[in-house]
């Protein structure tokens, strides 16, 4: 396939959507799922005929705004999310008013939710650019939209090494929470002799609170396959394994839709788009162990192992699967390789800051007006995300803290909310970037419970392998738990300290090495909040 | 005249442990360097025969220019690396792991069987752990006295994994693995049944040798009478090895 | 010298270990499709009992212990029945935040039940997950495979009370319902 034919491919789908004069859009990603987005969806199509000339319905991906769901859009086809009229909290009820009001001049005032307020308008989306606008298990909307163009000229005008240039022009760094250089590690595999490599996407999204990857699985999947595929090309892979948490079924599902119509039209298999390049992808499902993120672990699991973690070295890119060179990146990094590819590393590098290029998408979480998805460049002031974008506290209220990073990174105070969102501003206030969760906490949340909040969650996630992990978290908990309560001194607060320093110093695995973080930031910040509860 | 023998291609690597220069091959690791050349370095899980498990991270040890502690089980040595493995900071560390150890499992030196042979007991008098800063884990598991010739007291377990290695490495049984997650990991044989109730167990009794602590033990020792015996376990190792 | 590897039998005709078998002959029948295999056990019978991690440690040729240790690793895998109806409270971080603990203490209270516990009588299984990805919702909780979102404690009691009376739904719940790739 060439990549003129593909361009044709995409502009007769275009066309043939074009003839329709409507698009009613309704998101059908889990979280207006929950909300009941299904009977929206079911009620609007029985409202339309089959064969209507002037409206077509159907479901997509996330919209972000997922506080306001069950969402609905109505466009024009080929229009952004915020080119169209949005409806937020509809039911189907709602469903008659908005067919009758297709083609009016004003909106409907009940049910409508502007896209020109600063939660859509302040956003920058790479990641999530067709999320919420193209049908995820359709192949042809996936095209329509430029899907695979990105794969087919790598495949056909460039070689492995011009894409891992590209890459590293590009700036990208790994966007599941180390922030290592993503051209960089590719360079490594693709050095790495021996006939078998492999190709995985950790999408074993296990933080508390975070839900980006999750919402880009669900909404545009093909995009993180087209991804793995040109990361194989460059890297010289055949084989590539997507590793899913059994908790988000509906990702799943899509997914494996997707990689079966991949397939079937030729952008995975063999010799695809007619070159001598073929690459597989198969699915492993997670079953409930968060350590499983840690990519040595997920290499065990996939290898139908417990999943522990092992020293490194060797990294997986000199001994990964099965003894393999193996290249694992996470589902945000390979939705940002189709347009690097496309537009070029210096577009991608000219976002963002000096250390961190392009955009983020962060889950925006906890006691804020618009709960859901945001995506905005790298170095967006944190308050800009919170106040502007998030909409600030409901009711008013002032923010104490903001953590991001999960049970690895920490909570930044009210009096930091003007730093830059990026890699090392983040690290340089004691807490990381992580996967992107950001949960809002007001003035009523305990910074004490918190930390033994993400204790236990370390406690109970923790694989068992090394003694500081097993051991120590256990400890820690127990200790919190006696602070919390009240029950403990300053020797009790000290030893927790103690305890801190060690587990971070000696632990196997980035789960122990970062377990403490969560204590020891709300320590840095908040420790009038331990000391006010200590007895002695 | 034979020409000289192809060689491997390793190359002899030069470096300072403790301000002591030492030289080794390119594959060996820090500990295996430091146990050949009598220098002390703490480990539980380690045990020369068996695989890398990197678990109980005693023999973590520092590397000059480094910001992280290394574990010297899984550290390969490096050409002008500069080790230390006894700094005031290193011995508090194992001073603490050894205490989260203690405090794990109910650990009654007393009454064991292993005392004055224990591994676990010799650390703990040499890392200076006098007292006890932490509380006892409150879980207590039953012993396992099914066995004819051997007894499992999980209570004296600290799961450094040598007798699951040692049953899949060498004997070739797997009879032992780890159930469960976190604190709740423990070992077993086959389905977590009774030891004696184990379809694959060969009653070889190389578990109960390798036990660093009294949690695998012969039945009918009395306190202070079990002392293991490991040399055969570098013989087997080398001799198991395909050739 | 090649031993022989005997395949064992299913462990009855019930029509399930087909479902189970084809699994394991997709992956050749190769030690690394264990866990996609307790998966399709699972989700044919509800549950892994010792029949079933027999057969599937003989059918892949894996130890016992091996099987035994992976199946008690993952907190997905349950190795008892489930009850009649299931409510998996949600304890990720949003939902923590705004009172999944209130929520879990209700039903330990009203049912007396723990997570990860059934009732004595077999009719409700209780659950925590980490993060079912409803956190736009939370506090939330997934009954009988359906999510409900946005919850004080008195609406998740009246609304397993409903559920008593009505007869249990045919899968699992949703969050806990792996599906096998294709």
């Amino acid at each position: 396939m060439h990549l003129d034919d593909l361009a044709e491919q995409a502009a007769t789908i275009r066309a043939r959507d074009a003839e329709t004069a409507h698009e009613i859009r309704v998101c059908m990603a889990a979280s207006c799922q929950s909300s009941g987005s299904g009977q929206v969806l079911d009620a609007l199509r029985a409202g339309v005929e089959p064969q209507s000339s002037s409206c077509r319905v159907k479901g997509v991906g996330c919209m972000g705004l997922c506080s306001a769901g069950p969402l609905v859009a109505v466009a024009a086809p080929g229009d952004t999310l915020n080119a169209s009229r949005l409806y937020r909290d509809v039911t189907p009820a709602d469903a008659p008013a908005i067919l009758d009001n297709l083609g009016k001049p004003d909106p409907i005032e009940r049910l409508h939710c502007p896209t020109d307020q600063p939660f859509f308008t302040a956003q920058h989306r790479i990641v999530l650019e067709h999320s919420g606008q193209i049908d995820p298990d359709s192949l042809d909307d996936a095209i329509a939209v430029g899907g695979y163009s990105a794969l087919v000229h790598a495949l056909t005008e460039l070689t492995p090494g011009e894409v891992i240039r590209e890459i590293t022009t590009s700036g990208l760094r790994g966007r599941g929470g180390g922030g290592y250089p993503t051209g960089l590690k590719w360079s490594t595999v693709a050095k790495m002799p021996g006939p078998q490599k492999y190709i995985v996407c950790n999408a074993d999204e296990g933080d508390p609170g975070a839900f980006m990857d999750r919402a880009v699985l669900e909404s545009d999947p093909h995009r993180v396959i087209e991804g793995m595929a040109i990361a194989a090309y460059a890297v010289g892979a055949s084989k590539g394994y997507v590793y899913v948490r059994a908790e988000y079924p509906l990702a799943v599902e899509r997914l494996t839709n997707a990689i079966r119509k991949a397939k079937r039209a030729g952008f995975l298999g063999s010799q695809i788009a007619d070159t001598q390049f073929s690459f597989e992808i198969e699915l492993r499902l997670g079953a409930g162990a968060f350590v499983c993120g840690e990519e040595t672990a997920l290499m065990a699991s996939i290898q139908g192992l417990r999943g522990q973690p092992r020293p490194r070295p060797p990294y997986p890119a000199e001994a990964g699967l099965w003894g393999c060179p193996t290249l694992i990146n996470n589902v945000e990094t390979f939705a940002n390789i189709a347009p690097i590819v496309r537009e070029g590393g210096a577009w991608f590098a000219a976002l963002g800051t000096e250390g961190s290029k392009g955009t983020k998408v962060f889950a925006l979480a906890g006691t804020i007006v618009n709960t859901g998805l945001i995506e905005v460049p790298m170095g967006t002031r944190l308050a800009h995300i919170i106040e502007v974008i998030g909409g600030g506290i409901p009711g008013g209220g002032r923010v104490k803290a903001v953590q991001t990073g999960g049970p690895s990174g920490g909570c930044i105070p009210r009096a930091h909310l003007d730093t830059p969102v990026d890699y090392d501003s983040l690290k340089g206030l004691g807490t990381i970037m992580g996967s992107g969760g950001m949960i809002v906490m007001d003035e009523r949340s305990s910074m004490v419970d918190v930390a033994r909040y993400f204790m236990e969650f370390c406690m109970t996630e923790s694989c068992g392998k090394c003694v500081p992990c097993r051991t120590g978290t256990q400890q820690m908990h127990a200790l919190l738990e006696r602070i919390a309560a009240a029950e403990a001194g300053r020797a009790e607060l000290a030893l927790l300290e103690e305890l801190c320093e060690v587990v971070q110093a000696t632990s196997l695995c980035g789960l122990g090495q970062t377990a403490p973080n969560p204590v020891l930031s709300t320590l840095r910040y908040f420790r009038d909040e331990y000391e006010s509860r200590l007895v002695d | 005249m034979p020409g000289p023998a192809s060689q491997p291609k390793v190359r002899v690597v030069t470096f300072r442990v403790d301000d002591q220069d030492l030289s080794a091959r390119e594959d060996e690791t820090l500990i295996e360097v430091c146990r050949e050349h009598r220098i002390p370095i703490p480990s539980l899980c380690y045990l020369e025969g068996l695989s890398v498990w990197g678990g109980c991270r005693l023999c973590m040890v520092e590397i000059v220019g480094q910001p992280r502690l290394a574990a010297a089980c899984s550290t390969r040595v490096i050409e002008g690396m500069e080790v230390r493995t006894d700094t005031e900071r290193l011995r508090r560390y194992r001073r603490i792991l050894v205490e989260l150890l203690f405090a794990e499992r109910a650990h009654v030196c007393s009454v064991c069987v292993s005392n004055g042979h224990c591994e676990l007991q010799t650390l703990a008098q040499r890392c200076g752990v006098d007292h006890m800063r932490m509380p006892r884990r409150p879980v207590s598991y039953p012993v396992d006295s099914s066995h004819e010739m051997f007894r499992l007291d999980h209570d004296r377990c600290i799961l450094c994994t040598r007798c699951v290695r040692v049953c899949d490495e060498i004997e070739g049984a797997h009879t032992w693995d780890v159930m469960g997650r976190g604190s709740d990991c423990r070992v077993i044989t086959d389905m977590a049944q009774p030891w004696a109730e184990s379809e694959t167990c060969t009653s070889c009794g190389k578990c109960v040798q390798v036990c660093p602590t009294g949690a695998l033990v012969k039945q009918g020792t009395s306190v202070g009478e079990m002392v293991k015996d490991q040399h055969f376990l570098p013989i087997l190792a080398r001799r198991r090895q395909p050739r | 010298m090649s031993l022989h590897r005997p395949k064992p039998a299913l462990p009855s005709d019930d029509t399930r270990w087909k479902l189970v078998n084809a699994t394991m002959r997709r992956n050749g029948y190769a030690d690394h499709a264990l866990i996609e295999t307790l998966h399709s056990i699972q989700n044919a019978f509800g549950y892994l009992d010792e029949t079933a991690l027999r057969f599937v440690a003989a059918a892949l040729d894996v130890p016992l212990s091996k099987v035994f240790g992976v199946a008690t690793f993952y907190h997905l895998f349950r190795l008892k029945p489930k009850g009649r109806h299931t409510c998996v409270v949600c304890t990720g971080t949003a939902c923590y935040i705004k009172g999944a603990g209130v929520l879990v203490d209700a039903l330990r209270a009203h049912h007396q039940v723990e997570p990860g516990e059934t009732t004595a009588d077999g009719a409700l299984s209780v659950l925590t997950a980490r993060c079912v990805g409803a956190c736009g919702l939370a506090p939330a909780a997934v009954v009988d495979g359906e999510v409900v979102g946005k919850l004080a404690p008195e609406a998740l009691l009246a609304r397993l009370d409903r559920l008593d009376a009505a007869p249990a739904p045919p899968g699992l719940p949703a969050s806990s319902r792996p599906r096998a790739p294709a």
